[in-house]
């Protein structure tokens, strides 16, 4: 029996060895552990060995057994092993072929840079505020300090829905829309369409927009103006940015002025964009005018306040390099793509 | 405004660069657009003596000539041949410039060595139409071996101005003068208005009537003995660099006396003032009056002429007539200074179509008190020329004299306000500058002259000392004082979250503009009686096509679609959120609409889908789709209603196929547009969790016949209605026509699932419903089993 023992176990090793897939070793285990293996068999003969032998040759049956099962787990994840290389080998892909998209769509470029606006001046504690397009001449105009026959009026051509209703001609008129509505403190921006009558060009539109700004409190200075439009200069143009601050003239501030940002495009140095002097005129503001508090029902004895105004389109255009205003209302769908 | 700079420098000592001028006056409130320099470009070009002239030995139109450029005799060879011996010329020496960028370096020409270039006015950019072919002959005793740039004037240049509509009196030059006095506090000198009139009295000659108050003053004065002929070479210079034409002296005058004053005048011929009688009225309706460019006019009413017994002498501050010209034998000249309501000019200019450089002074609403010193000045300038006499006295209606205005501000107000700190001295030094007078006290009381209309309250005081003392000086603060609140609303949110969704989908959004042509009613098949035919008009629009403002946002986005289908760009996907304008008592509604746009491989729901992702994203339930056949817009057979909350917020579908040929697109189209007020007034905040079922669920699938007509909504609604109470779920897996499907009828397959959240459900609780199911829909659909 000892010599059987010793012969299962060497034709077993002899078998595992040979054995080339994980189906051949499961027959080799049926074949000599399974319950009618030749092992099993053996072991089942054990009855007629005498009390001395029983525990001898059970011990080296045992020993057989695990000797054979440790073969087997050896080789089967050898086999395992060869077996996942090859299935690994054979699945290789190409990489670069492209990969599965869902087709995204995309925001207006006059959108997508609002929104950035629109978040810069969120930081600094501005709401957003909206007015009408259809506007009363009032609050576009006289509130304003415009009245009939002003000559600014002849700056913006005016579109007129009758003798008291314009096209709004600016953001402005929401200046003393909001003053109505809101006490101080105001701290608000207010985006949207404007109309002129201009004829449509590459530089001209009939519509456009404009994004507003209106902070209304105690104590309000010129100084806060400049600190106010300069962090949002450095925060939308680069922290390199400069600003120059030039006297101008509107009616509803006093006093007036045109913001100017060093170049984004060169930087300052001087280039196409910049027209050679190195800044862009990017904004009218200006501390707005006691008249206008007053119409807003806003004390000016006791309130101050600045406002501002600039235009996105030509911001837009400057920041993406656009040259022709009319692809922004164009909507051709390679125009939309690219941004 | 073009500003010579020589001239601004007859009135300040200025020691400084033009162009460190236009940078300084800018910051401080003069906003100079351009600098044009005189002869910015030439470099090493100097007076020569041509000493000696010779032949080229090798060519016939050369010459050889010997110049003496003051520290040397160097050889140039000239093709030209009005050089001779002894003529003073421009000589462009080797390694000079040239305008246009035109180098120049020594050579060879046909064997002879040539070390520059003599240069004809062309070259030095200075040619006009009269000059002369050929090299610049200089004047004898010209120096030699001097700068060309010295000789001929060519230093300075000219600042071209911006002038804000409040700053009337920096109309001339003198006031741009007053405003670089303030900048760099120097001071400004007088301008010179002396002059003699004979012992004549202009009574005798001219009678003045002022019929109405649009003048607010009339002054005349009158000049005789007058020799009519060309300007002083310097005055025409500086017109002609400032932008006005020379005409004749007299002419020249009035317009060099605006330019520098910013006080238009005008002359008229004595002779052809009919009753030697001016006055001043409105015109009449229809009354013709050919102006000094000879076109006819019609005026009207609201305008003001100056008139003779006769007829019109000239459009009140716009222009002068024909029929009063200064011509080469006028001897006797009247001067008119006057002062006009500047609205009225405006108006009357805009009217006539005929801006000119007087009505865009007077449209400003000039200073009356301007009127003496631009007349004395122009009689100055008649003496100076020595062109006639003025005689004696001078008309002056002037019924209601404007007087300096007078405030008082305080100091610390100035510099709280604008968040700096100067002393009221400095202030006060500053305003004087201005032409102000100024007491210090506790507060500054201050007398602002009349040309400074624009001066009234604090605030304007304030930006004076603000710009004075340098916008770049003032500091930059954060803004103090409590926090307020930033939020989005619930609507500015929202809409973000839609535009979001659609951009997810691959939509791309669009910017149109906001007023449409009247035709696009009919092209989307409108009803006449619709609505929406209703619209806001522009009473002068950009023309036709751009006279209404839109009541749908349809037609903008099928106009977008076709631009896009025509370049080739076959596969589109597009919306829009914008508003719509709809009259209303007093002022137009105009609600926010969202409207979808699609082209290329798609379909109604693949539009349908999008448009519940939206839904469904803003947590909207108690959604109905209405077949829609009403719209005359879309497909009847591919359009719906989109119901939320039983009231109607929208509709979409496919175009109908006549409104697609009208866009000119073969392809189906698919649109939408949907109110976002009812959108965001549906939409559902709250969220609420749900325990994770803790029973499984039962699945079974069912396939019916039913007729074609059958929607599948009514299926669902009977599987809903028959198992509420255990079913979970009802997927739509299949809707198929075709082989072994009879004709006019169609399968539908569903899986449905069901589960309890108490228990484990039954096989036999769930035959049970799923039986009864099937009986229902046999019912009352006649759904046969497959």
């Amino acid at each position: 029996m000892r010599e059987q023992l010793e012969k299962i176990k060497l034709e077993a090793l002899e078998e595992i060895k040979e054995a080339t897939n994980s189906q051949r070793i499961d027959e080799i285990r049926v074949k000599y552990l399974g319950k009618k293996g030749s092992l099993t068999t053996i072991l089942r003969g054990m009855g007629s060995l005498s009390p001395e032998e029983r525990p001898i040759i059970g011990k080296l049956a045992n020993e057989v057994r695990e000797f054979i099962e440790e073969e087997i787990n050896n080789a089967l994840s050898n086999i395992k092993n060869k077996e996942r290389e090859l299935k690994i080998k054979g699945e290789y892909i190409d990489i670069t072929m492209p990969g599965k998209k869902v087709e995204i769509g995309g925001i207006h470029p006059l959108n997508k840079v609002l929104d950035e606006i629109k978040d810069i001046f969120f930081g600094m504690g501005f709401s957003i505020a909206e007015g009408p397009e259809v506007e009363l001449d009032y609050y576009n105009f006289e509130a304003l300090n415009v009245p009939k026959n002003h000559p600014a009026r002849d700056e913006q051509d005016t579109f007129y829905i009758s003798e008291n209703l314009v096209l709004r001609t600016q953001t402005s008129p929401i200046q003393v829309r909001t003053m109505e509505k809101t006490k101080p403190p105001i701290r608000i921006i207010a985006p949207g369409r404007v109309y002129r009558s201009d004829a449509v060009d590459a530089t001209h539109s009939p519509i456009f927009y404009q994004i507003e700004g209106l902070v209304v409190d105690k104590g309000i200075t010129m100084a806060n103006l400049k600190g106010t439009l300069e962090t949002f200069a450095k925060r939308f143009f680069g922290e390199k940015t400069r600003t120059k601050f030039r006297p101008h003239h509107f009616p509803f501030t006093e006093p007036s002025a045109e913001m100017d940002v060093s170049c984004f495009v060169c930087g300052g140095e001087g280039c196409r964009v910049c027209k050679g002097s190195g800044w862009i005129e990017i904004l009218g503001c200006g501390m707005v005018h006691p008249d206008v508090l007053t119409k807003g029902g806003i004390d000016p004895e006791e309130y101050s306040g600045f406002a501002f105004g600039m235009g996105l389109d030509r911001i837009v255009m400057i920041k993406y390099g656009i040259d022709d205003i009319r692809l922004l209302y164009e909507n051709d769908i390679r125009f939309l793509k690219q941004f | 405004m073009k500003v010579p700079y020589n001239w601004l420098l007859e009135y300040v000592d200025i020691e400084k660069d033009i162009r460190e001028v236009a940078d300084a006056l800018t910051m401080s409130g003069s906003k100079v657009e351009e600098v044009i320099e005189y002869g910015k470009e030439i470099d090493k070009v100097v007076t020569g003596y041509v000493e000696k002239i010779e032949k080229h030995p090798n060519a016939d139109k050369l010459r050889v000539c010997q110049v003496n450029v003051g520290e040397e005799v160097i050889q140039i060879v000239t093709g030209a041949e009005n050089v001779q011996e002894g003529d003073t010329v421009p000589v462009a020496l080797h390694g000079s410039t040239l305008p246009g960028g035109v180098k120049i370096k020594k050579g060879k020409l046909r064997g002879v060595d040539s070390n520059g270039m003599l240069c004809s006015e062309a070259e030095l950019g200075i040619a006009d139409d009269d000059s002369v072919h050929g090299i610049m002959i200089l004047p004898k005793g010209t120096p030699i071996g001097v700068d060309i740039k010295e000789i001929l004037g060519l230093k300075g240049g000219i600042l071209d101005f911006e002038i804000t509509s409040n700053r009337a009196d920096c109309f001339g030059i003198y006031g741009i003068a007053r405003e670089a006095s303030a900048t760099f506090r120097l001071p400004l000198k007088e301008i010179k208005t002396s002059f003699k009139e004979n012992d004549e009295n202009i009574k005798d000659y001219v009678d003045v009537e002022v019929k109405d108050d649009l003048c607010r003053r009339y002054a005349a004065r009158v000049i005789k003995n007058v020799k009519i002929g060309p300007s002083p070479e310097w005055m025409q210079q500086r017109l002609m660099d400032a932008g006005v034409r020379p005409i004749n002296n007299i002419v020249d005058i009035t317009n060099y006396v605006m330019l520098e004053l910013g006080q238009p005048m005008h002359a008229f011929d004595h002779r052809f003032i009919n009753g030697k009688r001016i006055i001043v009225r409105r015109a009449e309706d229809g009354e013709k009056f050919t102006t000094l460019d000879g076109v006819e006019r019609t005026l009207d009413s609201s305008m003001l002429v100056i008139a003779d017994e006769k007829g019109a002498v000239a459009v009140a501050g716009v222009m002068g007539g024909l029929n009063s010209e200064i011509k080469d034998d006028t001897t006797i000249v009247v001067f008119e200074c006057a002062n006009f309501n500047g609205p009225n000019v405006r108006l009357t200019a805009k009217k006539l179509g005929l801006r000119t450089e007087s009505s865009s002074r007077f449209e400003k609403d000039l200073d009356p008190n301007l009127v003496d010193l631009a007349l004395d000045r122009a009689c100055h300038l008649v003496e100076a020329l020595e062109i006639g006499e003025v005689v004696g006295g001078k008309i002056d209606i002037y019924k209601n004299p404007v007087k300096p205005y007078t405030l008082e501000v305080d100091p610390n107000w100035i510099n709280e306000f604008i968040g700096i700190n100067i002393s009221k001295e400095e202030m006060a030094d500053m305003l004087k500058y201005l032409g102000m007078k100024v007491e210090v006290g506790e507060k500054l009381k201050i007398e602002v002259p009349t040309f400074r209309q624009d001066i009234r309250i604090k605030e304007d005081v304030a930006e004076e000392i603000a710009r004075l003392y340098g916008y770049d000086k003032i500091p930059t603060e954060k803004i103090k004082g409590e926090a307020v609140e930033a939020a989005l609303t619930k609507e500015q949110r929202l809409t973000n979250i839609i535009r979001n969704v659609l951009v997810s989908r691959g939509f791309f959004e669009i910017n149109t503009y906001s007023f449409v042509s009247p035709k696009i009613f009919d092209k989307i098949r409108l009803p006449e009686d619709s609505p929406l035919r209703n619209t806001v008009k522009i009473l002068n629009p950009l023309g036709e096509d751009f006279s209404i403002m839109r009541t749908t946002l349809i037609p903008s986005i099928l106009e977008t679609l076709r631009i896009n289908y025509a370049r080739d760009n076959k596969e589109v996907k597009i919306f829009e959120v914008a508003k719509t304008y709809h009259p209303a008592e007093n002022m137009p509604y105009e609600p926010v609409k969202l409207s979808i746009g699609m082209i290329g491989k798609v379909d109604f729901f693949d539009l349908k889908g999008v448009i519940e992702n939206i839904l469904y994203v803003l947590g909207i339930d108690k959604v109905d789709y209405e077949r829609d056949e009403e719209n005359p817009g879309l497909h009847p057979g591919r359009c719906a209603k989109l119901i939320v909350r039983r009231k109607p917020i929208g509709y979409f579908g496919e175009v109908h196929p006549e409104v697609a040929e009208n866009y000119e697109i073969e392809d189906r189209i698919y649109v939408a547009e949907i109110g976002l007020m009812p959108l965001f007034e549906a939409y559902k905040a709250e969220r609420k969790y749900k325990p994770l079922p803790k029973y499984p669920a039962v699945d079974r699938d069912i396939a019916v016949l039913v007729k074609d007509e059958v929607a599948v909504a009514e299926i669902e609604d009977i599987i809903w209605k028959i198992g509420k109470e255990i079913v979970e779920e009802v997927k739509l897996f299949d809707v198929y026509k075709g082989k072994q499907v009879p004709e006019g009828m169609k399968s539908v397959a569903y899986s449905i699932i069901y589960r309890r959240e108490d228990r484990t459900l039954t096989d036999e609780e769930v035959n049970k419903v799923h039986e009864s199911i099937i009986k229902s829909l046999s019912e009352k659909l006649g759904a046969q089993l497959r």
